[in-house]
């Protein structure tokens, strides 16, 4: 009787505090702690964050949190980016705004991402959701510019459209002019993925023009350096800008502009875009460079002295996306002049080329993690490493949350030693506590799995491929990491004994993906067996699974735990268990 | 280095047969089918990829044939394409309609070398003689009228500005006829 009253605390008191818990964990938390607090959360919570759309059914979902205003659905599997997933695998995000259209009238968000999103889905947002605001479409296929048209005319309060990394159908290269002229509500505009065909310039000046609160903009590659004057002058107050096609005929008055128009940005922090740079309108960006937090350099196919000019002007810089034409050179220069950066990403300017021609090596790497105190972050490609740099890397930068390294020819070893780079990763995942995400690559044998489940207890998503001997490698994984959400793995030796073994483990985590491995037919079906929770799913483009031997490998396998069973949309290619233990597809 | 035995593995994993029976398909864990090593290209690939992958079934490794490897969005490879060879290497395609004709035709603008030559083209593929062109009048003395639109989206007069500039923002080429074409005579 005094428990009694400790919790009666009026509901209203309750929803109040509860408002000021935001993030998803603590929202979770405060839901089980009873059965009334469980119900008063439900009712007041307003955002709900999904990472694997078939995890759960719509239907669940508004069931239990009947006034959401913003949700995030992500579906296809990371390896989707690297067309490893099929044609038509799956993710449709279609049933869930028709569920959402008739449950959530007062949506407000939506954010998707490796999902396929129709025409007919835009249209179905554009006229459900009256107070719509915010559409972010991340990596994201299967709508055309129609649909895009429909969304600028039937939003009227649209603040923001990002379209970043989708792929989009032109068919009209009009769909700008359907924002109405009393459209003036837009934050942030990124339409960076569109093809050069897509945009009329002259409705976009107008249209930045009538947003005076527009903060990030970031345009196509059909939009030429000569046109960014104008649309900068009508949008002084940009923090976000991404350029287009950085390139036109070089004519002294337009650079000019361009230069002006840049100094009269002073909130300007972030810069993108920068395809077909014509270098000598670089000059133009010199007046903003001193307040750039975040630069994109990654299309930007420019070379020394050019970049390091560029970097060396930017001392507040701390996110630096770049090819590798910056060289170790160019590498050394940033970790002296940027003392700030936390996060660096060189990707390679010739991936399928046999012979390095830039000279990019791990000693560029160990000059920034060197040099740079704060680096975080960092994705790297590379055509050769040793375990010497990965020790030295690791102990200068015990920080790193993430740490993906892509040396570019599979099972490359030390070029020094000719050993494998187990040691190397095995520092990064010894000293390096906090690493939520680590991408392998190089010769490595079993022993840096061993490695990674003693010390790698804060790993959430790793990658691996071409690595390992045997199941032992994936059993030290499975067992060991114990924060483990997302498992990637293609083209490695493991099979049926790690897997079954740590069948339990699959249940905490969000998803397992393995291709080109050794895992058998009957190992996929006696999981899916045994685990009623766990979507097993097998994907052959070549033969069904069972018209083979059960012993034979499967070509790939996607297991994902779910409380709603298996899904309704699979393709021909895809086969599960379903509750009358058959395989079905 | 750990064996299996060590590991234990056997007793705490889940198993095909029956408790007590030996496993015989765990033997059968490393055999690799002939239908595994086909690859990673999907059946919708072209033949003669799929022709050479079966050449290469031992050799899954070779850079140029492993599918997702290096680990890097398509979008990117094909932005590291200059715009500038691209242009070089194939010609520039644009669709030409004509008021009342059934069907459409394309004519590549790197083969005609300027206005001359692309007003005769037309003239011949579409069996009409355009007039004199001035830059006060437009042109004079025909019903046909060479229009295209330019990048903004907008309907401009053939020959206005200069050749290069023309080749680089014309998508689509139009000739007007009869009234539509008069009132356009001056585009401002």
């Amino acid at each position: 009787m005094r428990k009694k009253i400790m919790y009666s605390f009026p509901d209203e008191v309750l929803e109040h505090v509860f408002s000021f818990i935001q993030s998803d964990k603590d929202r979770n938390a405060v839901s089980v702690v009873c059965k009334s607090w469980c119900e008063i959360e439900r009712w007041c919570r307003r955002k709900v964050f999904i990472g694997n759309c078939y995890a759960v059914s719509p239907r669940m979902v508004i069931k239990r949190f009947p006034e959401v205003r913003s949700i995030e659905l992500k579906g296809k599997p990371h390896f989707a980016d690297f067309n490893l997933v099929p044609d038509g695998w799956g993710g449709y995000v279609l049933p869930w705004i028709v569920e959402m259209a008739g449950a959530y009238p007062w949506l407000e968000e939506i954010r998707l991402k490796r999902m396929v999103v129709t025409d007919e889905s835009l249209e179905l947002i554009a006229k459900s959701f009256k107070n719509f605001k915010v559409l972010v479409l991340f990596s994201c296929e299967g709508f055309s510019t129609d649909g895009l048209a429909a969304i600028a005319a039937g939003c009227k309060n649209l603040r923001e459209l990002d379209l970043r990394e989708s792929e989009v159908d032109d068919l009209s290269g009009h769909w700008l002019r359907h924002f109405p002229e009393t459209c003036t509500s837009l934050l942030s505009l990124n339409i960076s993925c569109l093809g050069s065909d897509e945009v009329s310039v002259s409705a976009l000046e107008r249209l930045v023009g009538r947003c005076p609160n527009l903060k990030s903009l970031r345009l196509n590659r059909g939009v030429t350096v000569d046109k960014i004057a104008n649309i900068l002058h009508r949008a002084p107050q940009l923090v976000d800008f991404g350029t287009g096609s950085y390139s036109a005929e070089l004519r002294p008055d337009v650079l000019l502009n361009l230069a002006g128009a840049f100094s009269c940005c002073k909130e300007l922090k972030s810069l993108s875009g920068f395809w077909d740079v014509v270098p000598a309108y670089l000059p133009a960006l010199y007046s903003v460079c001193s307040r750039l937090t975040s630069l994109n350099l990654s299309y930007a196919t420019i070379q020394n002295p050019e970049i390091i000019k560029l970097v060396s002007n930017c001392p507040n810089l701390q996110r630096l996306l770049v090819l590798d034409y910056i060289e170790d050179s160019g590498l050394e220069a940033l970790a002296s002049s940027c003392k700030d950066l936390q996060e660096l990403r060189v990707f390679p300017s010739d991936p399928f080329g046999a012979e390095p021609h830039v000279s990019l090596t791990e000693q560029g790497l160990v000059a920034v993690s060197l040099g740079c105190p704060k680096l975080q972050s960092v994705l790297y490609f590379c055509r050769r490493m040793t375990n010497a740099a990965l020790v030295t890397i690791a102990q200068n930068s015990p920080n790193f949350t993430r740490f993906r390294l892509c040396i570019i020819e599979p099972k490359t070893a030390d070029y020094l030693t000719l050993e494998p780079l187990d040691v190397g990763f095995g520092a990064i995942v010894e000293h390096c506590k906090d690493l939520r995400r680590l991408s392998l690559s190089g010769l490595l044998t079993d022993r840096v799995f061993e490695y990674i489940g003693t010390y790698a207890k804060k790993l959430e998503m790793l990658s691996v491929a071409f690595a390992g001997d045997s199941d032992l490698g994936l059993h030290h994984v499975l067992s060991g990491c114990e924060s483990l959400r997302k498992l990637e793995i293609r083209d490695c030796p493991f099979g049926d004994k790690a897997l079954l073994a740590n069948a339990a483990k699959l249940e905490t985590m969000r998803s397992l993906w393995m291709s080109s491995c050794t895992v058998s037919f009957g190992a996929c079906k006696l999981i899916g067996l045994k685990m009623p929770r766990l979507n097993v799913e097998v994907i052959d483009e070549t033969e069904p699974p069972d018209s083979r031997p059960e012993s034979c490998p499967v070509e790939k396998l996607y297991i994902y735990r779910s409380v709603s069973g298996p899904r309704f949309d699979m393709p021909p290619f895809v086969w599960t268990m379903d509750e009358e233990r058959k395989v079905m597809h | 280095m750990e064996t299996e035995k060590d590991l234990n593995l056997e007793a705490t994993e889940l198993r095909l047969g029956l408790p007590g029976t030996s496993n015989e398909s765990a033997k059968n864990t490393t055999h690799r089918s002939n239908k595994r090593a086909l690859p990673e290209q999907p059946m919708s690939a072209n033949i003669d990829t799929a022709s050479k992958n079966c050449d290469q079934e031992t050799a899954q490794h070779t850079k140029a044939q492993v599918v997702g490897w290096p680990p890097i969005r398509s979008y990117r490879k094909n932005c590291l394409q200059p715009k500038k060879s691209e242009a070089e290497m194939s010609g520039i395609y644009v669709k030409v309609s004509m008021d009342g004709a059934p069907y459409l035709r394309k004519i590549d603008l790197k083969v005609v070398k300027g206005y001359p030559e692309l007003l005769k083209a037309l003239e011949d593929m579409f069996k009409f003689k355009a007039g004199e062109y001035s830059e006060r009048e437009g042109y004079n003395g025909s019903e046909f009228v060479p229009t295209y639109e330019d990048k903004d989206g907008d309907w401009m007069l053939v020959g206005d500005v200069p050749w290069e500039m023309f080749t680089s923002c014309c998508k689509k080429l139009r000739i007007m006829k009869g009234s539509e074409a008069r009132g356009l005579g001056c585009v401002v």
